[in-house]
């Protein structure tokens, strides 16, 4: 089998690839236009400029098909059984609302209420069976269900996380009733506590089955088609690989697949290039996405909400996101203020200078004005940028009603953004407990780098690392990203006088379930880490904390003991909130297991700057660029040319086909031996 | 004054500015103990005036009815210094006097001074709602209080740190007053931590931009948010419009409580005159006037969303809000219930404002918390208390139909899943689902409220409830109907059921194991004519059980 890995990231704008042999550590990129509603035709596309995929030996795919679909609703119409009392629980939500001012806004359930039907049964919070199933009514409601056009069905039944056995008996039941593998049930998807959470989670599964399956057909045919004998697999949420047979199991788990490799291949080039503390700024279309990595670590997030009321829990890359990106438009508002965002042209129309059919001006529109992108070299496939287009929007829009000349309005809408992207690092960072000061930004996609020089200034980071492809660092992720497979098992137990040696024995059975999952998905890896977390908390209390255990699963036991979890609690507890609550009963909410299957490391030493680079053949000559209220001749630099240790002084514009860095007065760059730009402060 | 600021440096201020109070609001809430605050978020931060405690600036994911209500509590901390004379750097002030610009006795409020060359700069303010507060009732939701020596403790603005150091007194007698004093002291050394943070970016900001230039971008902003509000107001057509709502009763004696608001509009100017309402009644149902016009407040944010949350929004308006009414009563008339009454003088204002401009308003919303509790004692002898407000339909609106199953206005407080219920308490839910036919009929419809069935599963289950909206339903509006009433059922003890003479408030009702209480919520009043509905949309709500019979509620 060849040694050569394809990451292929489907994004809303572009597909981006990167190619790689591990033999010979050569790569090469690619980005090739996405087709929306058709991201197979972009996937084969891109695997085409890259040589093909006979030679290949896996390839591995980070999408946002199941996310699109979520998001438009396009997904088919899905059936869900629940208790008896209790098939509103997924129209109900938590009892909130969209917004905290103004009390407009409906919900739509991806289930309408006439396609949730409800059986005798009942479990109670302990596990005990109150009713057993019917399962004649279940058979007789799944068939009504598929009769009026459900395509995928979902059984929820209240505290089934508690004991199955009613799920599992209702599962065979509408087996025999429905012709396909298209069933999610709510212990195999979530045995979590917490019913809402659970049948969202459980019912967006089903909704997606159908569809991820049919995108991952139809992409295995194509690649059968050209005689593609290698591996394939997905990225998942948490930021690590799982086979396609899991995918299509557990599409819930594909929520976020391409953001989140972007944030692992941030971490890994983060951590090589010698910093633990980063938060990563993914600068797109239409978003700013951040996420923090804290000592080389990316956060988890327990769950996210794709849209106001569709909750998905399930381990994921914690991703903040907010409406300012490229496309993003700036206005006045009716107060008098510049506004930019969140409205955006997104990529099509565009902004104004794609000249596309939008007149209003977008932040990208700033930038070319301000000579900071280079109008005759975008990125991607366009021809050239419309300058006038956007100096006209910019005035009409903005240095009129301002009272500003173009140039000022330009420059005031950059600092605008500036201060949106700053606002939106400083809080992620402070509701984890970090303080930025200790922090270095890296930013990725097309533009984040432009705004680098604004976030080291406005949040007082310690220096911006810009990767040497900012614009294909998902797709990089896909090839470096381990195999991982995270379970979860509410068990509400008291800490006092806990049992165990039941407790043992169950994490060792999770423990062996995870891996066996990795295991059999078919790509080598050096070896299966298993480790376990509990969610903890005071009686009374209901939030938890996560309370990492220090053990390790061999010979079928964990050695687990009281003092142990107790000691780790306390640890945990006090990192979090500072003060233990001595005296205050402890309980164990949940265990939760992840198998992780170390890939052999990426040596990113790959990237490392050509040996015969030097500052003469990156120069690029001069060219005028807008800052700090007038024009100044700046030097610029192609960025894949520049030797390591390579120092750039400022003013300057160093360019690459994928994206545009601006290094201000105040900053300076350096190349480091990994082909990294360090911006920092003088 | 800020017209000599650069439009770019007042934007990133703004942004700066109530960033400081989404920090302080982050911070509470990942170091509280107490859910209410953690996970429900009953608490609030922001930046206020120096000399009058006018809000400058207020977080974003605070309470609703706290934003309305800070100025009031710095205000008070405010006459306090000026009658002592003692200001420090790193003083901080504590009380939960309700009638000193408190709201009712659970939330605590902290008052620190940002102090520039020892002068005041502006304050900093953190309220939170603790959990226990003494009193009758755990939880202090005393339906039948008639003073509120029976509702918990008071404490009047006093100084729980003087230039940064804890007075341990202070704390002790807190201690000393609660059920649960570790609950409270985690809570209060989270608001502790919202204040220093706050304190260390204020300064920060002051020392980026000068003190002079953050002022000037505070007036500014301040000027902005009066200009959006006089603008939204002269919109309006001028004129006087009133309108009257009623509470059930005061969980005392039986007799309907009104809530009357005339509401004249003038140019860009609008008073609010409460003058007709009912006189300060015996039971817990009374608020003060504070309180009132932070309620108000609410009420007009939700209509004119777009006005930034400080002072300049308040400014065009005049409150008329007389102490013989119940809505501005002081010392000790009881408070506790005061969720229903806001919620009332919300309804008032949303009621006049759909008289002023039909097409623009939204039916009531459900608009009662429907504080449920359940106690017992278990087999081991040990105290439990099951405690939960519960969620209604939205009003139908100009948009669309009201969304089913929401909360309150005053609120965002998400209701906690009934498995964790399950598995604390020993109760079964039989039925957690929407209400059909209880959302007002019209051509957008009102949302549905909820029904939430409890089945006991030990014996000697004590029940209490403080609700509303049990005679007097929410209203439609523009054409719209009215939502179905607030129901509560429970057993007679004879095998049949049987519903409160109070309506929707009761204490000391005792069940078996077995026997089973149901809480049937109102929905959202309609908008626009019912005949007006589309035919597609009428089908659609008999289809999925929406609506079961002609004519709804």
């Amino acid at each position: 089998m060849s040694g050569t890995i394809v990451g292929v990231d489907v994004g809303g704008t572009f597909t981006d690839l990167f190619w790689f042999d591990a033999a010979t550590r050569g790569f090469r990129t690619a980005k090739v236009p996405s087709r929306r509603g058709d991201e197979a035709a972009g996937f084969m596309n891109g695997l085409a400029t890259l040589g093909g995929v006979e030679t290949l030996g896996a390839i591995v795919h980070g999408t946002t098909v199941g996310t699109n679909t979520l998001l438009e609703r396009r997904g088919p119409k899905i059936g869900v059984i629940t208790t008896r009392g209790f098939r509103d629980v997924l129209e109900m939500r938590r009892r909130d609302r969209r917004r905290t001012w103004g009390l407009w806004g409906e919900f739509v359930p991806i289930a309408d209420r006439d396609m949730r039907l409800e059986v005798d049964e009942r479990t109670l919070a302990d596990g005990t069976i109150r009713m057993a199933v019917d399962e004649t009514a279940v058979s007789a409601a799944a068939a009504m269900l598929r009769e009026r056009g459900a395509r995928a069905l979902a059984i929820i039944f209240i505290n089934a996380y508690a004991n199955p056995e009613n799920e599992r008996r209702a599962l065979d039941a509408a087996r025999a009733a429905w012709p396909d593998a298209h069933i999610s049930v709510s212990h195999q998807v979530l045995p979590e506590i917490r019913e809402f959470e659970r049948a969202s989670t459980t019912a967006i599964n089903a909704y997606l089955q159908p569809v991820v399956g049919n995108y991952l057909a139809k992409l295995e045919a194509a690649l059968a088609e050209q005689r593609f004998a290698g591996k394939f697999h997905i990225v998942q949420s948490n930021g690590g690989v799982m086979s396609t047979a899991t995918a299509r199991r557990l599409p819930v788990r594909t929520a976020l697949s391409g953001p989140a490799a972007g944030v692992i291949a941030a971490a890994a080039i983060a951590r090589a290039a010698g910093y633990d503390n980063i938060i990563t700024c993914d600068l797109g279309g239409t978003s700013f996405d951040v996420s923090v990595v804290a000592g080389g670590k990316a956060s988890l997030a327990a769950q996210t909400t794709v849209d106001f009321g569709l909750v998905i829990r399930t381990p994921m890359i914690e991703i903040t996101t907010i409406g300012a990106g490229g496309g993003s438009i700036a206005s006045i508002d009716r107060g008098g203020l510049l506004q930019v965002g969140p409205e955006s042209a997104g990529s099509v129309p565009g902004p104004a200078c794609y000249g596309q059919g939008n007149e209003r001006p977008t932040l990208t529109d700033a930038h070319v004005v301000l000579g900071r992108i280079n109008a005759q070299r975008p990125i991607g496939k366009l021809a050239t940028l419309d300058v006038e287009a956007a100096r006209h929007a910019i005035m009409t829009h903005v240095g009129v009603p301002l009272g500003f000349d173009v140039m000022q309005a330009a420059e005031a809408i950059v600092r605008v953004a500036d201060a949106r992207m700053a606002g939106a690092i400083r809080l992620v960072s402070i509701e984890r407990g970090h303080d930025p000061v200790r922090f270095a930004a890296m930013p990725f996609g097309g533009g984040g780098a432009l705004h680098a020089g604004a976030l080291i200034r406005d949040i007082g980071l310690a220096c911006a690392v810009i990767p040497r492809f900012p614009g294909v660092t998902s797709a990089l992720g896909c090839v470096i990203a381990d195999l991982r497979h995270d379970q979860v098992q509410t068990l509400n137990l008291m800490l006092d006088g806990l049992n165990t040696e039941t407790l043992d024995k169950r994490m060792a059975m999770a423990g062996d379930a995870a891996a066996s999952v990795v295991e059999t998905a078919g790509i080598a890896v050096e070896r299966i880490d298993v480790s376990f977390e509990l969610d903890m908390h005071y009686l009374g209390q209901t939030h938890t904390v996560a309370v990492p255990l220090p053990v390790i699963l061999a010979g079928g036991t964990t050695g687990i003991s009281e003092a142990v979890i107790r000691a780790a609690f306390e640890r945990a507890y006090s990192a979090a909130f500072s003060r233990l609550l001595p005296g205050i009963p402890t309980r164990i909410v949940s265990l939760r297991t992840a198998a992780i299957g170390r890939r052999p490391a990426f040596d990113l030493a790959a990237f490392a700057p050509n040996p015969d680079a030097s500052l003469g053949k990156a120069e690029r000559g001069t060219r005028k660029v807008f800052f700090g209220g007038a024009w100044h001749e700046t030097r610029v630099w192609s960025r894949l040319d520049l030797p390591a240790d390579a120092v750039i002084e400022a003013p300057a514009v160093i360019e690459q086909p994928d994206a545009t860095i601006f290094i201000e007065p105040g900053l300076r760059g350096r190349v480091d031996r990994l082909g990294n730009i360090v911006v920092e402060r003088i | 004054m800020g017209t000599t600021l650069d439009p770019i440096t007042l934007a990133v201020l703004n942004g700066r500015l109530v960033q400081i109070a989404d920090e302080m609001d982050a911070t509470l809430y990942r170091s509280a103990f107490n859910p209410i605050i953690a996970e429900a978020h009953d608490a609030c931060h922001g930046l206020y005036h120096a000399e009058t405690g006018a809000t400058l600036v207020q977080g974003t994911s605070g309470l609703p009815i706290f934003v309305g209500a800070m100025a009031f509590a710095v205000k008070a901390v405010i006459d306090k210094v000026a009658r002592d004379r003692d200001l420090a750097e790193g003083d901080t002030y504590l009380f939960n006097d309700p009638y000193d610009g408190g709201t009712h006795l659970n939330d605590f409020r902290l008052v620190r001074p940002v102090m520039r060359a020892g002068c005041v700069f502006a304050w900093l303010a953190s309220v939170g709602h603790w959990l226990d507060v003494g009193g009758n009732v755990p939880g202090n939701f005393n339906a039948k209080a008639t003073e509120s020596f029976q509702e918990g403790f008071r404490v009047p603005p006093v100084k729980l740190m003087r230039a940064g150091a804890l007075q341990q007194d202070i704390v002790d007698i807190l201690a000393a007053n609660s059920r649960v004093p570790q609950s409270n002291w985690g809570d209060l050394n989270g608001q502790l931590n919202a204040l220093a943070l706050g304190e260390r970016r204020v300064h920060a900001l002051l020392d980026d931009y000068g003190d002079g230039t953050v002022a000037a971008a505070i007036d500014a902003l301040t000027a902005r948010a009066e200009a959006l509000m006089r603008a939204n107001i002269a919109a309006l057509p001028d004129g006087t419009y009133s309108y009257d709502d009623f509470l059930d009763n005061d969980g005392v004696t039986d007799v309907p409580l009104r809530i009357a608001l005339d509401m004249t509009i003038s140019g860009d100017r609008m008073t609010l005159d409460f003058s007709r309402s009912a006189p300060p009644c015996q039971g817990p149902l009374n608020i003060a006037r504070s309180t009132a016009v932070a309620c108000c407040y609410v009420a007009l944010k939700h209509i004119f969303t777009d006005v930034p949350a400080n002072a300049g929004c308040l400014a065009p308006i005049t409150f008329v809000i007389p102490d013989t009414t119940l809505l501005g009563v002081s010392a000790p008339k009881p408070v506790g219930g005061y969720t229903e009454t806001i919620l009332r003088v919300i309804d008032t204002v949303f009621g006049a404002f759909a008289k002023v401009a039909p097409e623009r308003a939204n039916g009531s919303p459900f608009a009662t918390i429907n504080a449920l509790s359940l106690a017992g004692w278990r087999k081991d002898g040990k105290r439990w208390v099951m405690f939960c407000f519960f969620g209604g339909g939205l009003g139908g609106n100009p948009e669309g139909d009201g969304l089913n199953h929401g909360n309150n206005p005053i609120s965002t407080a998400t209701i906690p899943p009934l498995e964790i219920l399950e598995s604390l308490y020993p109760v079964m839910f039989t039925q957690w689902a929407l209400r059909p036919d209880s959302g007002g009929a019209g051509r957008h419809r009102g949302g549905l409220g909820a029904i939430y069935e409890i089945e006991a599963l030990e014996d000697n289950t004590d029940i209490f409830l403080l609700g509303e909206r049990g005679k007097f339903p929410p209203f439609g509006v523009n054409g719209g109907g009215p939502a179905a009433l607030n129901r509560f059922i429970y057993p007679d003890g004879d095998g049949g059921e049987r519903t409160p003479p109070l309506v929707s408030k009761i204490t000391d009702v005792r069940i078996k194991a077995g026997e089973r209480i149901r809480l049937e919520t109102p929905g959202g009043g309609g908008f626009g004519e019912p005949a007006a509905r589309e035919p597609a949309k009428i089908a659609r709500d008999f289809a999925f059980g929406y609506v079961t019979r002609g004519g709804t509620a």
